[in-house]
């Protein structure tokens, strides 16, 4: 066993908009690039959909085999990464990020095997699809009406040492479709409906474009914390943002999350979250309650966001006081969801934080709802 | 951003449709290859694209290419036709539109031509033989726009001569972006080292650059077709940020914040006033520095009148696409004051969009 610490492997994520605009083929691309250079590159994990052309461009390229997996009687081809690391390449490439591993594997979600690649000191390469970035799959159920249930945190995106926009115009991945270069005949129709509206696809590829212009940008800010492009004196006269998001039982929570962590990755913000209980603990509460709460206060941990839950039996009150003694400058709440607000019997504690709040701003964060097509 | 980025108005937008209307020339389709530096593979993918749509069977020429072309990419030169150039430099537009293809393939679209030509630049060539009904593709990089030229020259240090106007660019029917970093070298001497993250540098400012107009241009692609299907939802693909302006909001601390939020995002800002009727002088004043600030600011500033301003404000928030708005609330009010008040109501009509409460 070499004992010795890897540097950690460099991550670079090929991101679209929609199945079929060719990040499969830019990575292969590449691939043999690499190749021809001499890299000893290899293919972890490779998912061509029977595209004759993608197929073509991965002849000459090395193939870990997968790991057969049996679950419910069905057996499953997963990507296996001990395999990989024993064979100790360069760069591997890995189809597909967001992909959740059959129930049994040993991680559960693709990404995290690829962590594990580039822990090993392996370059990784890989492609996704903007629709599974966590923090805009409101907007993106907004835009196509799909709740996409595979999702990536955004740190792990915000990681990768490169983010490429694949692009092709919807109309050219309009023409793809009906020519069967995308789906196999009788699969697009259905996949047509969903994703594939022209409208969506537009939308969906103006996100992908914004977020790689952001990744950009992130990749430039970074190093000195600065601003962009230094000219801009309001960016350092700007006192430090932190985000205090008040996390309940509300299944709206969730919007709430990943709405204040968009806005705090964007404007360099610390952001927390923290849920208030009478006993300060998750204890007293009906089961029904305590679970939803925990879940929540669980995804917001899975997105790099800390949370604590705060003793108290008035929120309002409670979350005010403890952003004052923690310098929060925004506090983050759901809209209210009935009209009018009752004082003492609305359990809804918005329109009090509002005027408790004297020093902070409170921003209330509306759903989106999916656009009728 | 230092150039154009507001949405059009429906009443824009409907005049474009009219005026589209009574254009009684056809009107050829523009694509356009947008790059970031000169070898991303612009013109590869370019010409890519020519020859397959030659396989399909579609009549398509060259009409102009870059003097040296790297040798892949001249690989794919010889199935297709070429239309020779004019001279060292123009375009021969009367014979591309004499041979009227449907397709003409023109690399460089930011090029000049020379004195005596038929128009000054290469660009309005384009935009003859589009009204012929000839479908351009062509490439630019972002280093050539007009509007972003003292940006670039900030991030590149030249300046340069040929430039095309974004109007030009925003109006086309189809972009897409040719977004390839190039690949690294392993080993590098330390002088090397720091030459070559200086360039990185250089090109991940110009492809942020590069990108953001990519998606303003496939914004107003989004809004058109919207207006166009009468769908009047908005996406909320681009932040838009609205900041609620009165003489007595505390502007400043808005506006910073705003400026910040709409540069992060890539967005517009945008600062809207509802006129109130017997406003007094030392308000009227106090408003005028307010709105002087954000003209400095940038944002785009919007006068609206109406009897319930609150419901003035959501109306046009929501006709523009607003992802944010901004408020500010008076602290001296009471529970009390604030059930039934405008910000209330405020908060209950905003659907869709997030409220940001300042206080004041």
């Amino acid at each position: 066993m070499n004992m010795t610490p890897h540097e950690r492997g460099k991550l670079k994520i090929f991101m679209g908009y929609a199945a079929g605009v060719g990040k499969t083929y830019k990575m292969l691309e590449e691939a043999q690039e690499l190749k021809a250079a001499g890299i000893d590159v290899v293919v972890g994990y490779l998912e061509p959909h029977g595209r004759q052309e993608t197929i073509a461009k991965a002849e000459g390229l090395e193939l870990i085999p997968r790991r057969k997996m049996e679950y419910r009687g069905s057996v499953f081809e997963e990507m296996d990464p001990d395999a990989i690391v024993a064979r100790r390449p360069a760069v591997c490439l890995v189809d597909e990020f967001p992909h959740t591993n059959v129930p049994g594997a040993h991680r559960t979600k693709r990404w995290e095997d690829v962590e594990a690649l580039l822990a090993a000191g392996i370059d990784v390469r890989t492609t996704m699809n903007i629709q599974h970035l966590e923090s805009l799959n409101d907007q993106v159920w907004q835009i196509s009406g799909v709740r996409v249930r595979e999702t990536i945190p955004d740190w792990v995106v915000q990681q990768a040492d490169e983010v490429v926009m694949v692009d092709l115009t919807p109309r050219a991945l309009m023409h793809r479709l009906e020519r069967g270069v995308v789906y196999a005949p009788g699969k697009a129709e259905s996949a047509l409906k969903n994703f594939f509206r022209e409208s969506t696809l537009v939308a969906l590829r103006e996100l992908a474009l914004r977020q790689a212009a952001h990744e950009v940008e992130h990749r430039i800010i970074h190093p000195e914390e600065g601003s962009a492009d230094g000219t801009d004196g309001s960016a350092t006269a700007h006192t430090k943002q932190k985000i205090l998001v008040l996390v309940t039982a509300n299944p709206k929570s969730a919007v709430l999350i990943r709405r204040a962590r968009r806005v705090s990755d964007f404007i360099g913000a610390e952001c927390f979250a923290v849920a208030v209980a009478a006993t300060g603990d998750l204890s007293g509460m009906p089961q029904t309650e305590r679970e939803a709460l925990a879940q929540h206060l669980n995804f917001a941990r899975n997105l790099h966001i800390e949370t604590r839950i705060l003793e108290g039996d008035d929120v309002a009150s409670t979350l005010v006081e403890f952003g004052r003694r923690n310098q929060v400058t925004q506090i983050y709440v759901t809209r209210p969801s009935a009209r009018p607000w009752l004082p003492g019997l609305s359990s809804d504690p918005a329109q009090r934080i509002v005027s408790l709040a004297k020093d902070m701003q409170v921003v209330i964060v509306s759903d989106r709802e999916p656009a009728n097509h | 951003m230092g150039y154009e980025i507001r949405r059009r108005t429906p009443e824009e937008c409907m005049r474009e449709v009219l005026a589209e209307q009574e254009e009684l020339t056809p009107k050829g389709h523009l694509k356009i290859f947008l790059g970031y530096a000169s070898g991303v593979g612009k013109t590869f993918r370019m010409l890519d694209e020519a020859r397959r749509r030659r396989e399909r069977g579609q009549d398509i020429v060259i009409g102009a290419l870059q003097a040296k072309t790297p040798r892949e990419t001249e690989a794919l030169i010889p199935k297709l036709e070429v239309i020779p150039l004019k001279n060292a430099t123009a375009i021969d537009v009367e014979a591309i539109i004499g041979r009227h293809p449907a397709v003409c393939v023109i690399d460089g679209l930011a090029w000049n031509n020379p004195p005596g030509s038929r128009n000054p630049t290469r660009w309005q060539d384009v935009g003859d033989i589009l009204k012929a009904g000839i479908k351009v593709i062509t490439s630019i990089n972002i280093q050539y726009v007009d509007e972003l030229r003292e940006r670039v020259e900030a991030i590149t240090g030249k300046y340069v001569e040929e430039t095309v106007p974004v109007e030009f660019i925003k109006g086309a029917d189809e972009i897409e972006i040719v977004d390839a970093p190039p690949l690294e070298p392993a080993e590098r001497s330390p002088e090397e080292e720091a030459a070559a993250q200086n360039l990185q540098e250089r090109l991940a400012k110009l492809r942020e650059l590069a990108l953001v107009l990519a998606a303003d241009v496939v914004d107003r692609q989004l809004n058109t077709y919207l207006e166009r299907h009468g769908i009047h939802q908005h996406f909320g693909a681009h932040e838009r940020i609205l900041v609620c302006m009165t003489p007595r909001a505390n502007a400043q601390e808005m506006l910073e914040q705003a400026k910040v939020a709409a540069r992060r995002f890539h967005g517009e800002l945008i600062v809207a006033y509802v006129k109130q009727p017997n406003i007094s002088a030392r308000d009227q004043a106090a408003l005028d520095a307010r709105l002087d600030l954000a003209r400095a600011a940038g944002a785009n500033i919007e006068i609206l009148e109406g009897d319930d301003p609150v419901q003035v404000l959501i109306d046009f928030a929501r006709s523009r696409g607003v992802t944010q708005l901004y408020v500010g609330h008076s602290q001296r009010g009471r529970l009390a004051r604030l059930r039934g008040s405008p910000l209330d109501k405020l908060i209950w009509e905003s659907r869709g969009m997030d409220v940001r409460v300042f206080p004041q």
